[in-house]
């Protein structure tokens, strides 16, 4: 699987954050949504069938957050550290290639 | 040359604002500080003042609009009471948290239920948690000047907290008294230009304000507010000199009155000060010693100030207009908090009084001072005590 783009920006601002706190707690760097992962409260998941998949982009281009990034054939990967199962990627994807299934441990 | 005019609180905190030169004033009306941004946009209007007026359609607006506006980088100011404040209540923490120097005027007035105009201090008592300063003027005078201090501590860049200067309704914002309205160069000397260093708008720097803190930053972040409040003990020292030295108007974060020799000591605030320094002055010829502190500043709580004063009497006599409930007045509380680890302290005596409008006389204040002489005399009083309560129709 391929790396999230995302890494080198948490290691910066993680780095940047846990040195000063600024008056009003302002963020003065871009960045801190990065370092705060929003995927653990979860219900649902994207479950990607690659052999599906025609490589349309659309769950890449529709998820908000963006938790979905593409790897070096272009296919969609999931970043599951930032996915809040939304279900919008499944929605649009024309294919089926992406079904919701409830997340278990 | 300063020019004497004739004028209510409400004009007087009108004038401040127009002096201090804010950049948005965003208000909504409401008795009895309707008259404070009434007065602004005449000004704007007449183009006196250079500044946007938004017209809101309530408090929580009003101070949303400011929020924002501060946090873009500018001067703001509005004005409010009772309800209004109580409605902007969540955003004054927003305001204190994100360290944004807003200045609100306050007619101090009595909360509902039952609805009630006239003043008490309930509803800027019930903000002193939110983290922000609070000034209570005794005069129309020190309304206006306490806007401008208010603004010369907020804005210094160990403080940077927003601040609140209450006047009393009615009493002080529907009443005329002559109120000295100084230079402009002066107040610009005093003053200067805002220039925020933190929060403003700037494409070239972009920052997020009002941030989401997880449990790691949060208590750093309150902790920041607390640190700002108690430098704003020493920045206020320092802001009373200045505009001393520039103004010749002597302010104090607790004003004493006929303090020497005192074996009992009224303390208050607002407008009643008035009140009690007469009712002192009526005492002093019959001989009986007491005085009166008038506490200008609540928040920051000038602990030290209180614990020099606790030494120089017998009884410290609270005279509070506002109530928090098991406990009594909150000036009670913060007294006990300051001298409770005191080796020798006086006693405190709390008394809850004028609460809604209730005029306070003199009749009430000789039933205050029975009680104070009592506990001077060793006897056992309550630590609490409603005065002029009409027990008769409860």
């Amino acid at each position: 699987m391929a790396e999230s783009p995302f890494k080198a920006d948490i290691e910066r601002v993680q780095k940047e954050y846990s040195e000063k706190m600024t008056p009003g707690a302002i963020a003065t760097i871009p960045g801190s949504s990065v370092i705060n992962k929003t995927g653990s409260w979860r219900v649902f998941m994207p479950e990607f069938n690659r052999d599906k998949c025609v490589r349309c982009y659309l769950c890449y281009v529709y998820c908000p957050e963006p938790a979905i990034y593409l790897d070096e054939e272009n296919y969609p990967v999931f970043d599951y550290d930032y996915c809040k199962g939304c279900g919008v990627c499944a929605n649009e994807c024309p294919t089926d290639a992406i079904i919701m299934v409830r997340e278990t441990k | 040359m300063p020019i004497r005019k004739v004028m209510k609180a409400n004009e007087a905190a009108a004038w401040a604002a127009k002096l201090a030169k804010p950049k948005v004033i965003a208000a909504f009306p409401i008795t009895p500080s309707t008259l404070v941004p009434e007065k602004i946009s005449e000004f704007v209007a007449d183009g006196e003042l250079d500044a946007e007026f938004i017209k809101v359609e309530s408090e929580h607006s009003a101070i949303s609009a400011c929020v924002g506006a501060s946090a873009a980088g500018v001067r703001t100011f509005t004005a409010t009471a009772s309800q209004g404040l109580a409605l902007m209540h969540e955003i004054l923490f927003i305001a204190a948290g994100m360290r944004l120097p807003i200045v609100i005027a306050v007619g101090n007035r009595a909360l509902s239920a039952p609805i009630n105009i006239w003043n008490d201090w309930q509803d800027t008592i019930s903000e002193r948690d939110t983290g922000w300063l609070q000034f209570y003027a005794e005069n129309n005078q020190e309304a206006l000047d306490l806007i401008l201090i208010a603004y010369k501590v907020a804005e210094n860049e160990k403080v940077l907290l927003p601040a609140m200067v209450g006047f009393d309704a009615f009493i002080l914002t529907h009443t005329v008294e002559p109120v000295e309205i100084p230079d402009q160069e002066l107040v610009d000397e005093f003053l200067g230009e805002y220039e925020p260093k933190h929060a403003y708008l700037d494409p070239a720097r972009p920052v997020t304000q009002g941030t989401l803190a997880f449990p790691a930053h949060y208590m750093e972040a309150r902790y920041t507010v607390w640190e700002a409040n108690e430098n704003a003990k020493k920045v206020i020292d320092e802001a009373f000199a200045e505009f001393e030295k520039k103004f010749g108007r002597k302010y104090q974060k607790i004003e004493e009155y006929r303090t020497e020799d005192a074996e009992i000591i009224f303390v208050t605030m607002g407008s009643l000060a008035g009140t009690v320094k007469e009712y002192v002055d009526h005492l002093r010829e019959q001989g009986i010693k007491v005085g009166v502190a008038k506490m200008t500043v609540y928040r920051p709580f000038p602990v030290e100030e209180v614990r020099a004063l606790a030494k120089k009497a017998k009884v410290l006599a609270l005279l509070e207009k506002n109530v928090t409930f098991s406990v009594g007045g909150a000036l009670f509380q913060d007294f006990s908090r300051a001298l409770i680890n005191e080796s020798e302290k006086p006693k405190i005596v709390d008394f809850i009084l004028g609460l809604g409008g209730r005029d306070v006389t003199f009749k009430d204040l000789d039933e205050a001072l029975a009680i104070a002489q009592k506990a001077l005399n060793g006897e056992a009083v309550d630590e609490v005590n409603w005065i002029g309560l009409r027990k008769e129709i409860l």
